[in-house]
């Protein structure tokens, strides 16, 4: 007897979700992430045909061909791919966007757009698979390396990092969080909860390179990830298909309705830590990392900010799509026009 | 007044001079800023009331107040639009170039200037008209705050008692340029018609310039290039909009806006289209590329620095196969300089914008008409070979007001190119994105959420099927494939405009706004030294086959370009064979001002051995030097 195919709840099995074999080395942090992204997209039943993924260019922007193989997907240009995200959505806002970029596509050549992506709220999961350096060029630092962090070839970073989740609250990110590609847990509720929300999600996850920044003297190591790991409080995510409540002790949690009516459980591992507030978002990055830690979790998260494409008031059937007779005007517009010139 | 400045003014009238009617130019002389565009349109359009072919052009400083302006309008009973070097009537209103702007005149032209200026003492070959303008403002525009501005619509109430434009009329084309507007219709109408008085009481018509009805611009419109392209964009149903402010092309897109706001959103208040105004122009194009690849029909708008910028993105959607349609408005060169004149001089920039090997397709609008069509033929082009297309205007055509006929309205339905359909799927077995299943290099795609096969969209890294490939032979098919693509274009891109004469030896090849004065030249060439031209006016690149034919039926060819590097000739000899280059010679005019009949037809005259006796006084001071 065959056993049960193993299906979601569009009826869809757990093959639809996977991409091609990665090509990037054994052990790298990004193909961990992918795997959390197979598993985010088909434990939400997300249709992989109205997904689009995007990236802009380095190691990290490969990991798109490496998941959900039945989706479209742009490899652009070094550091842009947040514009042609936004036009692909402006284009069809039904649309599901995934960008997969990293800390030099993202904290050095894509910084402009990456600001201003973060500004217009454009509804899209923003990962930055970060690993603070270069691995494609062969470790070069990137933007986001630490003071004092050492390259294998004994080179100091004597630069401060950019610190993308601080920048990205700071910006108009309404969801912002970090993890790290070892914490399985963590980060596959963190991107559940990201496909449920309405506006830009920026995850900052921490993915070390095996092959050019994994050493003793580096701070984004297997090793050093580990041990200085600081969460901010403990993630559970319910998304609105699933009947089920979670019973917590008044005070020890706090609970976040989404736009779609799921659910963000946040057990209190501080007692004044609120991710709605923006300014204690902020400080807490800053003390962490003063400590020479990185905090973890949903670090932001304003949910009823009204997205880009809200502000927009576009029609509701896709722009791409319309017909001949919504989108050319009638002889009579083309006279009145013609009319107000003579 | 002074009573010397008529006496004087008397004696120099150059007594005999033959009347010219409907067939002058006007230069106005005003500061940037002090309102004197809404002047220079009542006159403009005044005279295309009375019937009379008009053209006006506005050569401004990079600046919004302050530094010198000056706008000249061209009447001409044969319909030339061109600009005409020679200035035949000043309008002095400007201390700083006034000196200058009379000193460069032809003799015999005329000058109405600020009375304040003394003017009549630099020249004794001209007729002056001195006006206060400051006294006579006063009594018309109580307000103190407004009687600059107001100041400036009394030189074209002074201008219809010269030049014979029926007060009513020139009233009628206020009302026209300032609309609903009821006070200051008013306002200016009482300005207008105190120069009308004032210049009824205190001159007697020196000057032999003067205007009379014509039957020539019955049904035409006044619009600027920019506005055109807007409208048709509009009809080509563009969706998705993404724009960085630059001159000379914001009011492309900002005229965009405005009328899609008008015509493009429903009785919900929800719009049919989305416009962004980008981070810059890197991020314009970026957008343009997603929102194509996702299936809209989307497009920017941008200048030579916005061009250079969106290098890396032109090459990728090259290689990727998404349409973009990217409007070019030249002008000249980098940075801080002269952005806001003139110039043909991004056509090589273009033809091979990015790295690797790149060739793109442009579109070359002459006319008002043809930002018009061109634009639509832009987005029918992009999205049928799936490729940037350029559509290659000037800050002369963008930003000037045109006369034309009024538009037609588009006949055929938009064509989306090669969209995959479920039925083409069954018909062709097995889809590949880059597979060239019709022979003529150009494939079919799928959109994301067309429920159809979906790839994966990369740079020069694939195969027929789309897929990840570093192969040689994948790569050599790829560019090979995208070759024919190119060449298939050339039977689709609009066709030049020939006018073949069996009788001449020499031929011109020009394009854009050279147009209008390369058929005034050849007028002029004929009508002047009996010397006979054909005319090739290029339309796209890539070039259609008549081109070496056009080489090959004449002994020499002049190729007239707006630029100083010949760069059209230089795509010319790119194509064509060692003989027909040996043919070609360059015309060039780069000076940012727009291209001009006489300067052609002078600079070909003295190639063909003509003894040409430069006149030239004829330099028109349209230019600063020194201080910001």
């Amino acid at each position: 007897m065959a056993t049960p195919v193993k299906m979601n709840r569009i009826g869809l099995e757990p093959q639809i979700y996977k991409g091609g074999k990665t090509t990037l080395c054994a052990g790298c942090g990004h193909n961990a992430i992918s795997e959390r992204i197979i598993d985010a997209f088909y434990e939400m039943g997300i249709d992989p045909k109205q997904v689009i993924k995007l990236s802009g260019i380095g190691c990290s922007s490969k990991s798109p061909a490496y998941f959900l193989g039945g989706s479209h997907g742009f490899n652009a240009v070094h550091g842009r791919m947040p514009s042609v995200g936004t036009g692909a959505l402006l284009a069809n806002h039904k649309l599901i966007a995934i960008g997969i970029s990293g800390d030099g596509d993202t904290g050095a050549i894509g910084i402009g757009q990456f600001v201003h992506l973060m500004r217009r709220n454009l509804p899209i999961v923003y990962i930055i698979e970060d690993n603070g350096c270069y691995g494609l060029t062969k470790g070069q630092f990137s933007p986001t390396a630490d003071l004092g962090s050492k390259l294998k070839t004994g080179v100091v970073n004597d630069l401060p990092p950019i610190d993308t989740c601080a920048l990205a609250i700071e910006l108009g990110a309404t969801f912002v969080g970090r993890s790290f590609s070892g914490d399985k847990k963590q980060l596959l509720s963190l991107l559940k909860a990201a496909l449920a929300h309405r506006g830009t999600v920026m995850l900052d996850v921490i993915s070390p390179c095996v092959t050019f920044n994994d050493h003793e003297g580096s701070t984004k190591s297997y090793a050093y990830a580990k041990e200085h790991d600081d969460p901010v409080e403990d993630v559970t995510f319910v998304p609105y298909f699933e009947d089920i409540s979670v019973d917590y002790e008044p005070g020890s949690t706090q609970e976040v309705t989404m736009h779609d009516g799921s659910k963000l459980y946040l057990k209190k591992l501080e007692e004044d830590y609120d991710p709605t507030d923006k300014l204690i978002a902020i400080r807490r990055l800053h003390e962490t990392a003063r400590r020479g830690e990185f905090a973890t979790g949903l670090i932001y998260i304003e949910p009823d900010r009204d997205d880009f494409l809200t502000l927009l008031n576009v029609v509701d059937e896709p722009l791409a799509t319309l017909p001949l007779d919504r989108v050319r005007p009638g002889r009579e517009a083309l006279e009145e026009i013609m009319e107000g010139l003579r | 007044m002074s009573p010397t400045d008529l006496a004087v003014q008397q004696q120099q009238a150059r007594s005999g001079a033959q009347r010219v009617v409907n067939d002058f130019s006007i230069q106005v002389a005003t500061v940037n800023g002090s309102g004197s565009q809404t002047a220079n349109m009542v006159l403009l359009r005044s005279i295309l009331l009375m019937g009379v072919p008009v053209s006006g052009k506005n050569m401004f400083p990079s600046n919004i107040a302050g530094l010198p302006t000056w706008y000249t309008i061209r009447a001409s009973k044969r319909g030339y639009i061109a600009r005409k070097k020679e200035v035949d009537f000043l309008v002095a209103m400007n201390a700083e170039t006034a000196k200058e702007d009379v000193l460069t005149l032809e003799p015999g032209a005329a000058v109405v200037y600020d009375e304040p200026l003394k003017l009549s003492a630099l020249r004794n070959d001209l007729v002056f008209y001195p006006v206060p303008f400051d006294t006579l403002v006063k009594p018309v525009c109580p307000d103190a705050k407004l009687r600059r501005l107001v100041k400036n619509m009394i030189y074209p109430g002074i201008l219809a008692k010269l030049l014979g434009i029926d007060l009513a009329l020139m009233e009628k084309a206020l009302g026209k340029q300032l609309g609903k507007k009821a006070k200051a219709v008013v306002l200016n109408a009482a300005a207008l018609k105190a120069g009308f008085d004032y210049a009824e009481a205190n001159f007697t018509k020196q000057a032999p310039y003067s205007l009379e009805a014509m039957n020539e611009t019955a049904g035409k419109i006044l619009i600027e290039g920019n506005q055109a392209a807007a409208i048709g964009c509009m009809m080509a149903g563009v969706t998705v909009v993404a724009w960085y402010p630059i001159t000379p092309s914001s009011s492309l897109c900002e005229s965009l806006i405005g009328y899609m706001k008008k015509y493009r959103v429903d009785k919900d208040g929800k719009a049919t289209f989305a416009v962004v105004q980008a981070e810059d122009e890197i991020a314009s194009l970026g957008m343009v590329i997603g929102a194509s690849w996702a299936g809209a029909r989307a497009m920017t708008a941008t200048a030579g620095p916005g061009i250079s910028l969106m290098g890396e993105f032109a090459g990728l959607a090259y290689y990727a196969e998404t349409p973009a349609v990217i409007f070019d408005v030249q002008r000249v060169g980098p940075s801080t300089g002269l952005p806001t004149r003139t110039a043909q001089g991004d056509l090589l920039q273009i033809a091979f914008l990015s790295h690797g090997d790149t060739k793109h397709l442009m579109l070359i609008p002459c006319s008002v008409e043809e930002c018009y069509t061109m634009a639509q033929d832009a987005f029918e082009l992009a999205e049928q070979f799936q490729t940037p297309v350029f559509v290659m205007m000037d800050l002369d055509l963008g930003m000037n007001n045109w006369m034309a006929d009024g538009f037609k309205y588009p006949t055929a339905p938009i064509n989306r190119g090669k969209l995959l359909t479920k039925a083409k799927l069954a018909e062709i077995g097995e889809w590949g994105r880059y597979k060239d299943v019709d022979g003529d290099g150009i494939a079919y795609r799928t959109i994301p959420g067309d429920g159809l096969p979906a790839s994966f969209t990369r740079g020069s890294g694939h195969n027929a099927k789309g897929q990840y490939s570093e192969r040689p032979d994948d790569y050599v098919e790829n560019m090979d494939r995208l070759n024919r693509k190119f060449a298939t274009a050339r039977r689709f891109v609009p066709k030049p405009v020939v006018q073949t004469n069996p009788k001449a030896k020499v031929g011109f090849v020009g394009y854009g706004t050279s147009h209008f004065a390369i058929e005034e030249s050849r007028d002029q060439l004929r009508e002047e030294t009996k010397v006979e031209t054909s005319y090739f006016r290029l339309r796209a690149y890539p070039f259609t086959d008549d081109l070496a034919a056009f080489v090959d039926a004449h002994e020499r060819v002049y190729v007239i370009e707006q630029n100083r590097d010949a760069q059209l000739l230089q795509l010319m000899k790119l194509e064509l064979t060692p003989d027909r280059q040996k043919k070609l010679q360059s015309v060039l005019h780069y000076n940012g001002l727009p291209i001009d009949a006489r300067s052609i037809t002078d600079e070909v005259l003295a190639r063909e051995g003509f003894d040409v006796a430069k006149k030239t006084a004829t330099r028109m001071s349209a230019g600063t030097a020194g201080g910001e």
